[in-house]
Order: structure tokens, then sequence, then C-alpha cells
């Protein structure tokens, strides 16, 4: 089994232009009449939607920022009667306002596609045994997954996150063929594994799909060393309606985005403007299909880069690298920008796990900038010089990978904080920044 | 014939040494020495223990990180200026200390020391030389 759906995944770039544009032109009509805070902007931008005629005309659709969809809550943009949806996801608001994202069941069955879709990509038959890890609930990884998985036909265990003990017991007694999780996670069930003796070629799993956070491709492959597995990248957000928008294929170079239900742009974060295949920018989705909550070109606030060249997978839909970063979630201490995904680099290439925790705070007008790792026993020594010298020389990487000095901790296995079961990379008591919403 | 000794990282926080007491203790472990190295951060504990791979087993069980390690063990008599002589010995070999830590037997008239260096085998060769006796953990258990 190549593909799930293989005339949508395979159809010439002409017929997906053609197919977006007269999606495109209906679903503006659906949100211009239906969407009370989206035909304002419109009207402010002087947009109506007979100006639309295909997709050369979205760039003159005004943005949706996160704040839009905040100041709104809970139903601004609810584009259908209430009584039509049967699901609400939710972000986790940690940084401010929840959104909540509504489904009608025709929303839910695109987005379960949308997954069963990743599954058959990474190399999943209904054959499968599926271990869901993500969490259960508002969170979209765990019901998303879920939801591909079943419309796949796989046997699909619901194990939500955390209880490691359960996953590991449930993973070998079961059968588990396909772990999907965030990387945090899985390199977390990885170490325990290990703990318990379990070599890598002794646990039943072949495949792993991975998202809702950050990792490298560093990461990538500590993971699927520890698992024994090949490990594949899933995006989404819960904007768009969660893990499923794009999803790697076996080459594992980029996520196919699913182009039949979303359009895809990158824009200059600070201009707006669209810049041309190829260029690294801020990534823009369209929805296409949604009914509840169709949002037109919501800014996702990932840096990427989006490649229309071909895949030996046959998928013709466009790919995305894995964000290399936010153009929002940038730290930027003592004045220098500091991205999350650079300090895992550092701690990988040093022989460290990927567990990690960043504090910056201010004192007396100064930044304050500690990194928090984890050790093992490779990593942990019998001597404090030799734990300072591993701290020192972590300092020394981090300063040449950074150009800015922080503070290395090490500290005990399985101390830093974990919520659903995604790993809390950044505390930054200056400003709440700590974002939880479905990030590649 | 060696001295290994067991040490665990532990975090610098209320409880974490009574944690890593109770886990031994329910396990039935014997603790012969012990002494921690405290930084302001987090504490290393270094250990001589009755049962070396129950200990092990049970601490990894409770995610603790443990690391054995071959350190010198040399029976010296339980008198005034006995360390100080076996110390001595090291110091004129050049070998320089990373940490000590010394205990006494309840029955024998002889006190212990436990010795980390670099070069073990060469800490060992000059106490040997010196008319020391060295001990292994199959004599610890025996204590």
């Amino acid at each position: 089994m190549r593909y799930f759906n293989e005339p949508a995944e395979t159809m010439p770039v002409s017929r997906i232009r053609q197919m977006q544009s007269e999606k495109l032109v209906k679903q503006v009509q659906h949100v211009y009449e239906h969407c009370a805070p989206y035909r304002k902007k419109m009207d402010e931008k002087g947009v109506k939607p007979e100006d639309i005629h295909g997709i050369e005309d979205l760039h003159k659709l005004p943005f949706i920022s996160k704040d839009d969809l905040r100041e709104e809550y809970p139903r601004g943009f609810l584009a259908v009667p209430q009584k039509d949806c049967v699901r609400i996801q939710s972000t986790s608001g940690t940084t401010g306002r929840r959104v909540v994202a509504f489904y009608t069941q025709h929303d839910v069955d695109l987005w379960e596609e949308c997954c069963a879709r990743a599954i058959v990509a990474a190399g999943g038959t209904n054959e499968d045994v599926v271990q869901v890890s993500y969490g259960y609930g508002l969170f979209t990884g765990g019901p998303g997954l879920n939801g591909g998985s079943h419309k796949l036909g796989c046997l699909t265990l619901p194990m939500s996150s955390g209880n490691t003990d359960r996953q590991i017991q449930f993973m070998m007694d079961l059968g588990a063929t396909i772990l999907c999780c965030t990387p945090s996670y899985a390199a977390y069930l990885g170490e325990s594994l290990k703990e318990r003796g379990i070599k890598p070629e002794e646990n039943p799993l072949k495949v792993g799909i991975f998202g809702a956070e950050p990792w490298t491709e560093e990461m990538r492959r500590s993971i699927e060393e520890t698992l024994g597995i090949k490990a594949y990248d899933i995006y989404g957000l819960t904007e768009t309606s969660g893990p499923g928008v794009s999803f790697e294929c076996q080459e594992q170079q980029g996520m196919h985005i699913n182009e039949d239900h979303f359009i895809a742009e990158i824009i200059d974060p600070e201009t707006g403007e669209v810049l041309p295949e190829g260029s690294k920018g801020e990534l823009v989705f369209t929805s296409l299909d949604k009914e509840a909550f169709p949002l037109l070109r919501y800014r996702t606030r990932d840096i990427c880069i989006l490649s229309r060249k071909k895949c030996s997978c046959g998928r013709t839909f466009i790919r995305m690298t894995k964000p290399m970063g936010r153009s929002d979630d940038m730290l930027i201490i003592r004045g220098v920008n500091v991205f999350p995904s650079q300090i895992e680099t550092v701690l990988l290439k040093e022989g460290y796990s990927p567990n990690y925790q960043i504090v910056v705070d201010r004192e007396k007008n100064n930044d304050t900038f500690d990194i928090l790792v984890e050790m093992d026993e490779e990593t942990f020594s019998d001597t404090v010089s030799n734990i300072t010298a591993r701290e020192k020389a972590l300092v020394a990487a981090m300063r040449a990978m950074l150009g800015i000095g922080p503070a290395v901790h090490l500290v005990a296995p399985h101390t830093i904080q974990r919520s659903e079961g995604k790993a809390v990379r950044v505390i930054d008591k200056r400003k709440l920044v700590t974002d939880s919403q479905w990030k590649g | 014939m060696a001295l290994n000794q067991l040490s665990v990282f532990v975090d610098n926080t209320p409880g974490a040494l009574s944690d890593i007491a109770e886990v031994l203790a329910n396990a039935g472990i014997n603790l012969r020495a012990l002494s921690i190295a405290d930084t302001e951060r987090f504490g290393i504990l270094r250990m001589i223990v009755s049962d070396n791979r129950m200990a092990i087993s049970v601490l990894k069980g409770k995610g603790y990180i443990v690391k054995e390690t071959e350190v010198v063990g040399v029976k010296i008599g339980d008198a005034p200026g006995k360390m100080a002589a076996a110390l001595k010995v090291l110091d004129l070999a050049g070998i320089n200390l990373e940490y000590l830590y010394a205990f006494c037997a309840r029955t024998e008239r002889h006190a212990y020391l436990v010795i980390r260096v670099a070069d073990n085998q060469k800490a060992e060769e000059v106490l040997t030389g010196a008319g020391f006796h060295m001990i292994s953990d199959a004599d610890v258990a025996k204590l």
C-alpha cells in the first residue's frame, strides 16, 4: 500500500492548482457570509468575495493571527451553526487565552483522512498495531492519530501520554508496530526501554510518527537508533485541524502538505509579502474544505521553506521543511537571537540526551540564561571535577553556537518538567512564552 | 579482587538522600561506608555496600543514575598515625588523591580507607610495597 488516497495524493500539479482555485472561491464566499470577524477584515481591506477568482488572488486576502482568534474567543470564527458541530479541540492556552477550534463531522472526516495518509506514507497498512501515546482530550495529537489509525483500519491502542510502565507493557504484549507521540516522549520511552534492559531489536516497533514540538535531524537519528525504528515527522496546528496537515513520506525529505485541503504560502514575517518557492519565511495556511473553523491565510509563526521538487514517492503535494524556528518563540537573550533548536543540536553533538530546559530571567537589568540538561549513565561521573568539566565544555560549545554563554547545569534524569508528554523547553520568567500549540 | 564503589547523582532537594536510603533499606542493602560530595546544586553520593548488583538494580529501577567505579581499598590499623602513614606513601609516589573516605570495622581493630586516584594500579603497588593490605568486595562482604 503506497497511498491512502492515490488519486488525490498523486494528481498533477496543474490539477491541484485548478482544484485549489475552485475551492478557494467557494470558501471565501462561505467565510465572508458566515464569519463576522473575517468579513470585517475583508471590508477594512476593501476586498469582496467577487474579487477572488482563484489562487492568483489569494494575496489580496487579509491574514488571520493567533491574536485575532484569541480576541474572538470562543465562537467568533465559528462559521456554521453550533448545532452542526460535533467536536471541539483547543490549544493549551499557556501564552494567553485558549483558541477553541470547532469541527463538523465533515471536518473530522477530513482531518482523520489526513492522518491516515500520514500513517500510510510512513509505511503503515491496516495490519499495523498503532500505539497512540499523544495526549488525548483537548490536545489534537491523540484524537487526530487515533482517528487516522481507525480510518486506515489498524488496531489502535489509545494509550494517551504518561504511565511509562503501562506504555511499555502494552507495546510489548500487544506488539505495537507504529508509535505516535511527541519526539521528546519517544526519546524518553527509548531511554526507559534501555533502563529495563530491552534492546532496540527486542521491541516490536517498526515506525514512529512524531510531531507537536520542534525536533532536529540529530534527534531523529538518536530516536531511530534507541528504538530501532524509522522516525517520521508530522505537522499541523489546532487552528488548521491538528496533525496531518503535512507529513513525511519514506524519503524523509520534508513533509508533503495535503494540498487538496490546504494552500500553503511563505511570507516575509515583517512585511507580509508573499515570497517565491524556495524562500525561507513564515508559513501561512488557508483551509479549503473546513466548514466550522475555516481559517483563511492563518499565520502559523513557523519559519520554513517550501519545495515543489519532484519526490520519488510519487506524491505531487508540495513539501515543507521541518520548521526551523518560530517567528515569535525565538528568544532574545542579552540582545542575541536564540532558537531552542540550536541548543538541541549542540547537546546531541556533545553526546547528551535532548532533554533540556532553558530558563531565562532578568536580574538587575541583565538577562540570566540557564540551561538544564539531564545526565545519563554515560555522562555521569563519580567526581565533582569531571561533572564541572563537562558543564564547562558544554558552555563553550553553546557559546560557539549561540554567540553567548549560558550557565549549564547537569541534572538527574527525568527531572525536567513535562506537560502532555511534551517537554517544557523554555521558561522565560521575563514573560511567559512557552507555547504548546501543535507545531511540527 | 578489586573494591567497587557505587556513586549516585543526587539533586540538591529536600528528601533526595532520604529517598535513596529508603530504596536501599527496602532491598535489604547494608551500607559499609559512604561519603557525599556536595556542590551548590547537586551532590554525588559514593558508597561501599553489601551487594552492588542488587543496589544497582533497585536504584536504576527508581530512575537514578548509578555508576560502579573501581577504587583502592586499604586496610590500616585503627590507631593514631596509621592513615598519615598510608597517605605518605602515596605522596612520595606523587599520586594525587581525587577523594578519600574511611570506615572502621565493628569487630576487628582495623580501619579502612577508600581512595580514588587516577591510577589505581600504581597506588596499589606502592601501598602494597609499603606493607599495606588491599581489600576487595569479597572482604567487605565478610565484614
